[in-house]
């Protein structure tokens, strides 16, 4: 049906103008190309961490002599705790439930009697286990403090010197691309990620949505433009807010975040070029899908946010998924540029990375695009 | 007097069944309302894992002694290292991390077996700085074996120092530490604000932008009456959804339910109100739907970060952590936690659910006093 119009230059650039003065007249597009990064970028530099810093612990010292009290100073001085002693358990297991505490630490007793006896002697480590990460790690830290306070003890007692006893097979951890393990180095490249599906996929998808609502769609449709061209007249704004936002991400991460940079911009520049088009093909297909704009905003929610949010990798490791979920990320193009954004940032040029990456996101912008073009040509009929 | 309080009651129920019909007549909005949330708690709660298994990981061994081979043979037969790369030379392994396809690496030199021998030798475990958090895990699994190891070696030979204490680890209301048992309950909180919020918001947007929401001010209901008329119905199905997905998880994921459903449905009243209270005040102060969902997301997203799901709040930066408080999110998710495995007594629960009161009183108030001033 569009075989009889040719292209005409001045009318393509004409309809360009009136999308772009449309997006830059919308306060909300803006707050979300400026703002919400702002907010963003902010969060993940600051506030956000996975590490667990201080785990607040109680010890219950219910032993009173020497030894179990330096235990219990241990605890106290390791950095790892924020730590307050009692000398019942009781107060401390209330505060268990009341999630005011992550852990009690028992001292028995009969600790120092167990321990002078020559038989084993056992603290008893309670985690609380609805906040089931925080529980694993402390037990790594309870286990450390103990087993470094009984190295100290046996080292008082023995007084033998350092170098005599055989230390053993041990581990040296190294580190590469990020040696102090710094998680606003790993996150604030994912967060461009969640903003550039949001702007690309959330946004294209409201507006366009609209316009199926509104029926000026339909409207344009009767016009002499032909579909192709007022696709890519609509999503060209979009697509060059999303880049500018990403410019202000990637400028904020490198200058204010002191964020390294190892990779070449060139490849960043493209693979984002990319991903937008994934994103934007993808938002477009959900408004010809969506007939309002309230259900366009649910399916932007659950196929652009929610996977950019948990499934790209950059928040909860994709290898521990289990098998069905993991096969899912394969289809989504965020995975494949959260790889591409954590590798030039951290690591540098790692080009059959490179590559992989940026063939599977072109390979599923190419599917969403085409998808696109049909069905917004099949929704006249 | 009193005849004028039923048709004002009159007035707002016929409001409420309107709304109720607004949001469900339409099949698309009906599924795109009910759907998402339970194939979204049945797929997120298997992602958000933070537990590390089916690791790959490279062992590169340069040594020809039985030590490596035995250490080797102990890496490879950890059940979480489901996939072990041997490569030949340090380009080889170089390449592994590289490219992702490992996440840590073991590097095992010429002269371990002799140096383990004599009683003190070190392995190199190489991690990938990209995965900060997973390799991290993925190394303190690798030194649990190397540890056990050297305790076996130097038992073999004679030089184990007796162990003095131990000590005993548990897990008080998740034994097992299963990932589902946290992931699941959060989740139920985490999709009712979503859901919530998305209702509300956009229903008062959508009737602005079509102009409806006029005639409705200018109908003889008082502002206080539209917000109820506007919230009612928004509650109903915001707890409507988040029972289907607490049945889901019941039954489907089998969570334990420890505490007072009659707690639990108390405190999710008070909590989807004040969502609804906040997304009245975004579509209070929003013209049209595209500002309303933008406004939305720009609300959910930090909360997502903040409200303690995918980051414990006390994770956080000390002077972050106030505003993890004013978030309903923050308070309902300790909730249902408490509620589901903790069994958390009233007093708890109390004190969880005040802020939560005070946010919906608050963001009620201002909606309604946005939406009066829009009449003069």
């Amino acid at each position: 049906m569009s075989e009889p119009f040719t292209f005409s230059r001045q009318r393509f650039l004409a309809f360009m103008r009136k999308e772009m003065l449309e997006v830059w007249r919308d306060p909300s597009s803006i707050m979300i190309a400026v703002i919400l990064p702002l907010v963003l970028v902010f969060l993940f530099g600051y506030g956000v961490s996975l590490d667990a810093n201080t785990v607040q612990i109680g010890v219950s010292l219910e032993d009173t002599s020497p030894e179990a009290r330096s235990l219990a100073y241990a605890f106290q001085k390791s950095k790892y705790f924020d730590t307050r002693i009692e000398r019942t358990h009781q107060a401390l297991e209330d505060d268990l439930v009341a999630s005011k505490l992550r852990g009690v630490v028992i001292i028995p007793e009969d600790f120092t009697r167990k321990l002078q006896g020559g038989r084993q002697a056992e603290i008893m480590v309670i985690a609380d286990g609805s906040e089931t990460n925080t529980a694993a790690i402390l037990q790594g830290y309870a286990e450390g403090t103990l087993a470094t306070w009984i190295a100290s003890r046996t080292a008082e007692r023995t007084a033998l010197p350092d170098e005599l006893s055989p230390s053993g097979i041990t581990p040296v951890v190294n580190v590469w691309f990020n040696p102090e393990m710094t998680t606003r180095y790993t996150l604030l490249p994912g967060s461009i990620a969640i903003i550039m599906s949001m702007i690309g996929t959330l946004l294209t998808a409201l507006v366009v949505s609209r316009e199926w609502e509104r029926g000026t769609m339909e409207a344009m449709m009767a016009t002499s433009l032909r579909i192709h061209e007022m696709l890519i007249a609509k999503i060209t704004p979009y697509f060059l807010l999303g880049l500018g936002s990403m410019a202000l991400c990637v400028g904020l991460s490198i200058f204010a975040f002191d964020v390294p940079f190892r990779g070449s911009l060139f490849v960043l520049l493209l693979s984002a070029c990319v991903f937008l088009l994934c994103a934007l093909g993808q938002g477009l297909l959900i408004s010809t899908i969506a007939r309002s704009q309230f259900v366009a905003s649910q399916i932007a929610l659950m196929t652009a946010f929610l996977p950019a949010f948990m499934l790209s990798g950059f928040l909860f490791e994709i290898s521990s998924m289990p098998a069905p979920l993991r096969l899912l990320t394969y289809i989504l193009p965020v995975r494949y540029f959260v790889a591409i954004l954590q590798t030039s940032f951290i690591a540098g040029n790692v080009w059959p990375l490179f590559w992989q990456n940026l063939a599977a996101m072109l390979a599923i912008a190419t599917a969403l695009l085409t998808l696109t073009a049909r069905r917004t040509a099949g929704r006249l009929d | 007097m009193i005849s004028q309080r039923i048709v004002a009651w009159n007035r707002i129920k016929a409001l409420i069944v309107k709304e109720l019909l607004a949001v469900l007549h339409d099949k698309r909005a009906r599924i795109s309302l009910i759907a998402p949330p339970l194939i979204q708690l049945i797929v997120l709660a298997h992602a958000a894992t933070l537990e590390v298994k089916n690791i790959h990981i490279a062992i590169y061994n340069q040594d020809s002694g039985s030590y490596s081979r035995e250490l080797i043979q102990r890496i490879a037969g950890a059940p979480n290292f489901t996939q072990i790369y041997y490569p030949r030379n340090e380009a080889d392994m170089r390449h592994l991390i590289d490219m992702e396809t490992v996440l840590a690496a073991v590097q095992i030199q010429p002269d371990f077996s002799k140096n383990a021998a004599a009683g003190s030798a070190s392995v190199q475990v190489i991690l990938d700085g990209r995965k900060s958090n997973s390799s991290q895990i993925a190394s303190s699994y690798i030194s649990r074996i190397i540890g056990q190891f050297s305790a076996d070696v130097s038992q073999f030979h004679g030089t184990a120092p007796t162990q003095q204490a131990v000590s005993v680890f548990r897990a008080w209301f998740n034994p097992d530490l299963e990932y589902l048992n946290y992931n699941v309950p959060c989740m139920i909180g985490v999709l009712s604000m979503i859901l919530s919020l998305t209702i509300t918001s956009l229903s008062v947007a959508r009737e602005r932008e079509m102009g409806t929401f006029d005639q409705i001010l200018v109908s003889p209901l008082q502002p206080w009456q539209i917000l109820l008329g506007k919230a009612v119905p928004a509650i109903v199905i915001g707890i409507a959804i988040t029972s289907i997905n607490l049945v889901l998880a019941l039954i489907l994921f089998g969570i334990p339910f420890r505490g007072s459903l009659l707690l639990l449905y108390f405190g999710m009243v008070v909590f989807v109100t004040a969502i609804i209270g906040i997304g009245l005040t975004i579509s209070s102060i929003t013209r049209t739907q595209q500002q309303a969902s933008l406004g939305t997301f720009m609300f959910m997203m930090p909360t997502m970060l903040l409200c303690g799901f995918s980051t414990p709040v006390e994770n956080i930066v000390s002077w972050l952590q106030p505003v993890s408080r004013i978030i309903p999110t923050t308070h309902f998710l300790i909730i249902v936690k408490g509620l589901f495995l903790k069994d958390m007594p009233f007093a708890d629960v109390l004190t969880h659910v005040w802020p939560m009161a005070l946010i919906a009183v608050g963001t009620l108030a201002i909606a309604s006093y946005t939406f009066g001033r829009r009449l003069e």
